[in-house]
C-alpha cells in the first residue's frame, strides 16, 4: 500500500507541472489576444507559395 | 483589351479595392476598376510589392484612404512627442504601438503583418486584432516614426495617436493576475477534491489511518495558496467597504471563506474531521471564473476619451516668419499658429489670415462647414477645410469654450460605481440575517455542548455564504453584456446594466442623435428641372468635395455625368462651371444672385439651401436638411410610456413644432443649449432624485454624458471617435433602445429569482447545519450544485429574456 504515497507524490508533481505551464502561458501573453493567432495560422508561408507558382 | 467588369445585379461596377460602387469605369488599372484615385494608388503600392494576396484573403478588404495634408504627421519628428509615442527605443531600434480603428478583416491583419515588405526599416509587426493595435519594431536608421505613420495612412489605415496610453496597460495586468489566481485556485480545487474522494465514498475507515493524515495535510498545503493568494481580492474589497462603512457583497464572502478555512484547519490539525478545504477551493475558483466572465471589455473601444484624444498632439507655431512644431501643451496666449486643411483647431483663437471654413461635426454632429471671416473668433474643436489659415491664440488650451467643460466636477472623479449597487443593498441584510441565525443556532446548543455550538455556528456561516448571489450577478450581467455587444450596443462594464434598470428619465440630444448625420432629406424648391438640367447639377457637384456637394451628388444618383469646363470653387460660397454652352452656378444665395431677397431669409427652417442658377435664370434651391432616424416616432412613443423624456438641443428652435408631434405630453424641450447648460440640466434632474439616461453623440454632449447616471453615445461608425460615455450604441440600432432598457430591468428580476433558487438550497442545508450534522460530503456536493445551477439558470434566463425582445 505504501506505493500509494509515492504515486500521490508523483500525481501532485505532474499536476504542478501543468499549473506551471499554465502560469507560464499567461505570463508570456498567450491570454492577451485570443483572436488574432487563430487567423494568423491560416496565412500561407510566402516562400512555399512562390515554389508552387513555379511548378 | 477586354474589360472584365465586376458587376452586381444593377450593372454597377464595384471598386476592386474597397468594394464601393464606382461612378463610372474611368479609373482602372490592369482590368481592375476603382472608385477613386486613392483606391487605385493603394492597389498600385500593393501590386508593386507583390502584396496582392491582400485581395485574396477577404472580399474587397480595402479602405479608401482619406485626403491628407503633407504635414499631418510632421509632429512625429518632434523629440518630445516621439518619446511619448514610442514604447521603447535604444537609438537603433524602436518599438511603437499604433491604434488602427479601421482594421476590420483578416486581410488587414495580413497586410499589417507584412509591412516589412513595404518599408525596409520595419523588422517586425504584430497585430492585436481585438484591440485593433499593431505593434511595430523598426530600425531608426532606415525609417522613422513619421514615415511609418504616413505609410499606414497611405494604405488607408490611419493610425490614431494619443498620449494617454498608459491606462490600458494597467487593465491588462489586472486581467493577467486574475488568470494566475484562477489557475492556482483551479489546480488546488481539483487536487483537493481528488484527495477527498476516500472521504466522499466513506472509505477512510477501511484504509490506513496514515493516509487519512497525509491527505489532510496535503489538502491543507494545497489550500494555502488559495486562501492567501487567490482570494486576496475579496479581503481587500471587504476591508475597503468596511472602511467606507459599507457592507459590500465581498464581506459575507470573506466571512464564509474565513470560517471555512479556520474550521477546516482546526479539524485537520486536531484530526477530528477532514475539513471543508474542497468546498473552499471550489468556491473561490467559481467566484473568480465569475469575475473573469464579468470582466469582458470591448478593448478596441475607448470609453474614457477627453478632448485630448480629439486634438492634435502638436501645433505649427509661426514666429517671425519661421515655422516650428511645438507640443500643444506649450502653446501660450498670443502665439500665432498655422492650421492646414483637415487639421483640428486646438484652441480658441482669432482668425488672422486665410479663409476659415470650419467643420464642427466633431462638436455638434452637424457636418456643414461654418464660414469664418478675418477677426472672427474660432472655437476649438472645429476642423478647417480648404486652405491654410493663420490664427492668433486667445485662450489656454484647457480654458477654451469647449475644453473648459472638462474642468467640471464630473470629469475629475470617477462615477462611484460600487456604492449603491443592488448587491450591496442585499448583502447588508444578508450578512445581518446570517449572523443572527448563526448566533441563535450557537445559543441553542450552548447549554448542551460548547463543541456542538461552535460546530453549528461555523456550519451556518459556511452554508449561507452568498456564493449564489455573488455568481448570479456577474453571470447575468456578463451574459447580457455579450448579447448587447452582438447587437451593436457596447457597454463599458456590467454595472451599466444595473444603472439602466433604474433609469427614470431620458434626455436626448437632437443633432446626430435623433437626426442622422449621413443621410439627409433633399428637396428642390423652384421650377421643375428636366433630366438634362439634373445631370448638369450632378456633373458639377462631382467636382467638389464639399459635404453639401457630396449629398447632392448622392441624391441625383440616376442622372448621367457630363464633362465640366472651367470649374471653379469659391470656398464657403459655391461652385461654378460650364457644361457645354451652359454656365451653371451652385451655392449660397449671395453667390448666385446679385441682390439678396431678404424677405425669404426670414424663414428659417434649419435646412441648408443650395441655390441653382443656369445661365441667367435662378431656378430655385435645393433644401438639404438632416433626416430623422427611421422608426423614431415608434421608439419615442414606446419610451414615453415608462419614462420622462427631455430634449436638449444646441440648435435653434426651428424644429420645435415638428418635434412636438413626435413626443407626447410631458416633454421638456430646450433649445440653444451650450455644452455646459446640458451638464447643469442633468445635474438639476439628478438633484430632484431622478436617475438620468443621456443619449447624445457629439463632444458638446460630453459633459452631460459624463454627469448622467448612464451616458449612451450614438455612433454611426463604432470605430470612430465618440466622447466619454458608458455605452456606445450603433445608430442603426437606435430603435432598440426601449428593448435594451426593458431587458436591463428584467435582469434584476432574473437575479432575484436566481437568488430565491439558491435560497431553497440554503434552507435545506441550513436545517442540517442547525442540527450540527453538516458533513463535508454534504457541503462538497450541495455547494457546487447550488452554485452551478444558479450560473446555468441565470445564463439561460437572461438569454431567453433577451431573445424575446428580439436580440440575437
Amino acid at each position: 500500500m505504501s506505493v500509494i504515497f509515492v504515486l500521490i507524490g508523483v500525481s501532485v508533481l505532474v499536476a504542478g507541472g501543468f499549473l506551471g505551464a499554465f502560469l507560464w502561458a499567461v505570463k508570456s501573453g498567450q491570454f492577451e489576444d485570443k483572436y488574432t493567432p487563430s487567423v494568423r495560422i491560416l496565412f500561407d508561408d510566402d516562400k512555399k507559395e512562390e515554389k508552387k507558382n513555379k511548378s | 483589351m477586354t474589360k472584365s467588369k465586376e458587376t452586381n445585379s444593377a450593372q454597377e461596377i464595384l471598386c476592386y479595392h474597397c468594394g464601393d460602387i464606382c461612378k463610372d469605369d474611368s479609373i482602372y488599372k490592369e482590368e481592375k476598376f476603382f472608385c477613386c484615385q486613392s483606391c487605385r494608388l493603394v492597389y498600385e503600392i500593393l501590386d508593386e510589392n507583390g502584396l496582392c494576396k491582400y485581395y485574396e484573403l477577404d472580399e474587397k478588404p480595402g479602405i479608401t484612404p482619406s485626403v491628407r495634408s503633407k504635414t499631418k504627421y510632421e509632429f512625429l519628428e518632434d523629440e518630445q512627442v516621439k518619446r511619448q509615442v514610442l514604447n521603447f527605443s535604444d537609438g537603433n531600434t524602436g518599438t511603437v504601438t499604433f491604434l488602427i480603428p479601421q482594421m476590420h478583416c483578416s486581410s488587414c491583419i495580413w497586410l499589417l503583418e507584412n509591412m516589412h515588405r513595404l518599408d525596409e526599416g520595419i523588422t517586425y509587426s504584430r497585430v492585436d486584432y481585438p484591440q485593433k493595435k499593431v505593434n511595430i519594431k523598426f530600425l531608426e536608421e532606415k525609417t522613422s516614426l513619421k514615415k511609418i505613420a504616413e505609410l499606414l495612412d497611405s494604405l488607408g489605415y490611419e493610425p490614431s495617436i494619443n498620449l494617454d496610453s498608459t491606462e490600458k496597460k494597467i487593465k491588462s495586468d489586472h486581467l493577467k493576475k486574475l488568470y494566475y489566481k484562477i489557475g492556482v485556485a483551479g489546480f488546488a480545487a481539483g487536487n483537493i477534491m481528488l484527495l477527498s474522494f476516500p472521504e466522499y465514498l466513506g472509505l477512510e475507515k477501511l484504509s490506513d489511518p496514515e493516509f487519512h493524515k497525509l491527505f489532510g495535510y496535503l489538502n491543507l498545503f494545497l489550500s494555502l495558496p488559495v486562501f492567501f493568494y487567490s482570494s486576496s481580492e475579496y479581503y481587500i474589497s471587504a476591508y475597503k467597504g468596511l472602511k467606507n462603512k459599507i457592507i459590500n457583497i465581498d464581506f459575507p464572502l470573506f466571512l464564509g471563506i474565513l470560517v471555512l478555512f479556520i474550521r477546516s484547519l482546526y479539524e485537520i490539525i486536531l484530526q477530528t474531521g477532514a475539513g471543508y478545504m474542497d468546498s473552499m477551493a471550489g468556491l473561490v475558483f467559481l467566484l473568480l471564473v465569475g469575475k473573469l466572465f464579468q470582466s469582458k471589455t470591448y478593448e478596441s473601444m475607448n470609453f474614457e476619451r477627453t478632448y485630448k484624444s480629439y486634438f492634435p498632439l502638436s501645433v505649427t507655431l509661426i514666429k517671425s516668419g519661421v515655422e516650428t512644431t511645438i507640443p500643444l501643451s506649450k502653446l501660450k496666449i498670443g502665439d500665432r499658429i498655422l492650421v492646414r486643411n483637415n487639421e483640428i483647431i486646438p484652441v480658441d483663437s482669432i482668425l488672422f489670415r486665410g479663409d476659415g471654413n470650419i467643420d464642427y461635426s466633431f462638436v455638434t454632429g452637424e457636418s456643414a462647414p461654418v464660414q469664418k471671416v478675418l477677426g472672427e473668433i474660432i472655437f476649438a474643436g472645429g476642423r478647417q477645410t480648404g486652405s491654410l489659415i493663420e490664427l492668433e491664440v486667445i485662450k489656454n488650451v484647457s480654458q477654451s469654450y469647449l475644453t473648459q467643460l472638462w474642468n467640471n466636477d464630473p470629469f475629475s472623479k470617477e462615477k462611484e460605481s460600487s456604492l449603491q449597487t443592488f448587491s450591496n443593498v442585499i448583502s447588508k441584510y444578508f450578512t445581518l440575517i446570517t449572523l443572527i441565525l448563526a448566533i441563535v443556532g450557537a445559543a441553542y446548543w450552548m447549554p448542551q455542548s460548547f463543541d456542538i455550538a461552535l460546530n453549528v455556528f461555523t456550519a451556518i456561516l459556511i452554508v449561507t455564504c452568498p456564493c449564489a448571489l455573488a455568481l448570479a450577478i456577474p453571470f447575468t450581467f456578463g451574459n447580457l453584456m455579450r448579447i448587447f455587444g452582438r447587437n451593436n450596443f457596447y457597454i463599458k462594464n456590467t454595472f451599466v446594466i444595473e444603472y439602466l434598470s433604474r433609469i427614470k428619465s431620458i434626455v436626448f440630444d437632437k443633432t446626430g442623435t435623433l437626426t442622422q448625420n449621413k443621410k439627409s432629406e433633399i428637396s428642390f424648391n423652384g421650377r421643375e428641372l428636366n433630366e438634362e438640367e439634373l445631370s448638369m447639377v450632378k456633373s458639377l457637384t462631382r467636382q467638389s468635395t464639399h459635404p453639401l456637394s457630396r449629398k447632392l451628388f448622392d441624391f441625383l444618383s440616376d442622372s448621367a455625368v457630363k464633362q465640366v469646363d472651367k470649374y471653379a470653387e469659391l470656398t464657403g460660397k459655391g461652385i461654378s462651371g460650364y457644361i457645354g454652352k451652359n454656365f451653371i452656378k451652385l451655392g449660397s444665395e449671395e453667390f448666385i444672385a446679385e441682390s439678396i431677397n431678404t424677405q425669404e431669409n426670414l424663414i428659417n427652417d434649419n435646412a441648408s439651401r443650395v441655390y441653382l442658377r443656369i445661365n441667367e435664370t435662378i431656378c430655385g434651391y435645393f433644401s438639404v436638411s438632416n433626416a430623422y432616424r427611421e422608426g423614431l416616432k415608434e421608439t419615442i412613443s414606446e419610451l414615453d410610456k415608462d419614462y420622462e423624456l427631455h430634449l436638449l438641443s444646441g440648435d435653434n428652435e426651428s424644429e420645435r413644432y415638428f418635434l412636438k408631434s413626435f413626443f407626447k405630453d410631458p416633454l421638456q424641450m430646450y433649445f440653444k443649449q451650450s455644452p455646459e447648460n446640458k451638464l447643469k440640466y442633468i445635474k438639476v434632474l439628478q438633484n430632484e432624485g431622478q436617475n438620468v439616461l443621456m443619449v447624445g453623440d457629439g463632444l458638446n454632449d460630453a459633459g452631460a454624458l459624463k454627469q448622467s447616471d448612464v451616458g449612451i453615445s450614438i455612433s454611426e461608425d463604432v470605430s470612430n471617435f465618440s466622447p466619454a460615455c458608458d455605452g456606445i450604441l450603433e445608430s442603426e440600432k437606435f430603435s432598440k433602445l426601449p428593448d435594451i432598457l426593458k431587458v436591463s430591468k428584467q435582469s434584476i428580476s432574473i437575479i432575484i429569482i436566481s437568488f430565491a433558487l439558491s435560497f431553497i438550497y440554503n434552507l435545506l442545508v441550513l436545517v442540517i447545519a442547525f442540527q450540527g450534522l453538516l458533513k463535508p460530503i454534504i457541503a462538497a456536493i450541495l455547494m457546487p450544485v447550488s452554485s452551478i445551477s444558479v450560473v446555468l439558470f441565470s445564463i439561460l434566463l437572461s438569454n431567453y429574456s433577451a431573445k424575446r425582445r428580439g436580440f440575437k
